[in-house]
């Protein structure tokens, strides 16, 4: 299986990374999976310059295309004034407004403090919810203090055991729907045809 | 094979002088570019539909038959027509009005509109953008090719009893092109009816282009129009000349850096790169013409786009008379060589005319 890894953090070293790859770690701990880590800060500007010329780039049309098949995403991002970091929040507004139907993602944040810990539950769910995502009950949020604390780990692990589940699961019963080519056509008579009067 | 030039109408200030033109100067000035195409032995001038500032040209007929009594030999267009917003009846009579004052010398290129508050302006929903284009043609196809027309449909008031007058020239409708950059329902009905396909190209990657045109061509195929080969497509360009690379480079640099589409986006150095952009010497716009059918096949007709940006009236004139004297030709000859036989010209009133007199006979 496909897990694709979405990290937004911006320094180097980054503990928003460091946060995606432990969990990364875990679920492939329980399920053999290839990780694929997107890392935004290397296309951001190619994510500011599809607003503008309204294509993507190379390189981020490489990075949509392995979000598009990806069996499960891990997703982190720092919290930026009270919510996601608006690059974070750039590259889901250039994807496919369908790539995400029923993909099982496990939501993350890193912050300074643990103040903002629930910009996951008001933030990051809805905004995978409209994506029409599955989103794993528990979702992970990383404070400063958390890297030298107690229950981070567990939390990793309960969150990355419902992703593999998730993903495993989906996987096997998930009706696959062939993906859907930009450039597959409905028949001209049949379009034509829907729009013809009843009776 | 035809060239020629498309325009959209933007009124722009000049971003190296700041001046604005007015709505008449703007308006004036694209009647002297499609003068200036003819007169330096282009095929085609189109114009834009737009019905919102900064764009003039709401009413294309109106500048058309103006342009239909200064020129001879020119064939009037539309880049586009919005077969959307449009009441397909009128547009039927003002075409079919255009073709009589114009001797034929018409064709038109439908295409949706992309700017939503005009769809609920003209009464409309951008949401059935497609299936206004799919009924609204239907029925215009049926007001040219049928004297009295009955229809019922879900966008507009039903007909009982109307003719579309005045009828098509000689009986023979003006050829349709069929512009759409990414909906490929668009390049679908193109090829069901046996139209013609026109990509903008000019904003996205070649890529892109290519597989619109490869899937217009195997549906024309598939509807038993001719070989894939012999579908009509058409294909936007943009360029900037001067004698030197550097100095088109220099001089178009700010007028890209401002340009209402993609200024203030991306470099000119990566949208050259990354799209059919020509910026450089009449030799480089030669080739990377050329290149176009490449990716497209051998194709019929080739528009640039030269006027647009608040380039002055003088330095897009200029351009016209390089297209006309350096690049034109030359693509002429190149693209006429190793082009198959079976490769047909795009469809003018003479030849459709010929055609129709042919099956009557037959």
């Amino acid at each position: 299986m496909k897990l694709v890894v979405v990290s937004a953090g911006l320094s180097v070293p980054s503990s928003t990374r460091l946060l995606a790859d432990r969990l990364a770690g875990a679920v492939g701990a329980r399920t053999p999976v290839d990780v694929q880590v997107v890392e935004l800060r290397d296309l951001a500007v190619e994510i500011a310059h599809h607003f503008t010329n309204g294509f993507p780039g190379r390189g981020l049309a490489a990075a949509l295309d392995a979000v598009g098949a990806a069996d499960g995403l891990i997703v982190v991002t720092p919290v930026f004034s009270a919510s996601y970091s608006g690059l974070f929040k750039s590259f889901f507004d250039v994807l496919d407004r369908d790539a995400l139907t029923g993909k099982p993602v496990l939501i993350a944040a890193t912050g300074g403090s643990a103040r903002h810990s629930l910009v996951l539950e008001h933030a990051l769910r809805p905004l995978f919810a409209h994506l029409r995502a599955v989103v794993v009950p528990t979702a992970v949020y990383a404070a400063s203090e958390d890297w030298g604390a107690e229950g981070l780990p567990e939390r990793i692990e309960r969150a990355a055991g419902e992703l593999a589940a998730l993903m495993g699961g989906l996987s096997a019963v998930r009706v696959r729907q062939p993906v859907k080519d930009a450039f597959d056509v409905v028949p001209f008579a049949e379009q034509l045809a829907a729009l013809r009067p009843a009776g | 094979m035809q060239f020629g030039i498309f325009t959209v109408g933007d009124v722009t200030p000049d971003p190296t002088t700041g001046r604005t033109p007015s709505e008449r100067e703007r308006i004036k000035a694209m009647v002297a570019i499609a003068l200036k195409a003819e007169e330096v032995g282009l095929d085609v001038f189109a114009t834009g539909e737009h019905h919102n500032p900064p764009f003039v040209p709401s009413s294309p007929t109106t500048m058309l038959g103006y342009v239909a009594a200064r020129t001879e030999k020119l064939i009037l267009s539309t880049s586009t027509t919005l077969i959307t917003t449009n009441d397909p009846v009128k547009i039927a009579e003002d075409f079919a009005m255009l073709q009589h004052l114009a001797d034929g010398r018409v064709d038109l290129m439908m295409g949706r509109g992309n700017t939503g508050p005009v769809y609920p302006w003209f009464g409309q929903d951008i949401r059935q953008g497609i299936n206004l284009a799919v009924e609204n043609y239907a029925l215009l196809r049926r007001l040219w090719r049928e004297d009295v027309v009955d229809w019922e449909g879900k966008f507009r008031s039903p007909l009982q009893g109307f003719t579309s007058t005045p009828r098509p020239l000689d009986d023979v409708p003006p050829f349709v092109w069929h512009g759409s950059i990414r909906s490929p329902e668009i390049a679908e009905q193109a090829a069901y009816y046996g139209d013609g396909f026109f990509h903008n190209n000019i904003f996205w990657p070649a890529d892109h282009t290519k597989r619109m045109v490869e899937l217009y061509r195997s549906r024309y195929a598939h509807y038993g129009h001719g070989t894939p080969e012999q579908a009509i497509v058409g294909l936007g360009g943009q360029v900037f000349m001067r004698k030197n690379s550097q100095d088109a480079v220099r001089e178009f640099r700010p007028y890209f850096d401002n340009a209402p589409v993609y200024g203030h986006g991306p470099s000119l150095e990566d949208f050259t790169e990354q799209t059919p952009l020509t910026v450089g010497t009449p030799e480089q716009v030669v080739e990377k013409t050329l290149a176009f059918r490449e990716y497209a096949g051998d194709y019929q007709r080739q528009l640039f786009l030269l006027d647009h940006a608040g380039l002055p009236l003088k330095t897009v004139l200029e351009q016209i008379d390089l297209l006309g004297e350096e690049v034109v030709p030359v693509l002429r000859k190149e693209f006429a060589a190793g082009r198959p036989a079976e490769v047909p010209e795009a469809p003018t009133h003479q030849s459709l005319l010929a055609a129709a007199r042919k099956e009557t006979v037959a």
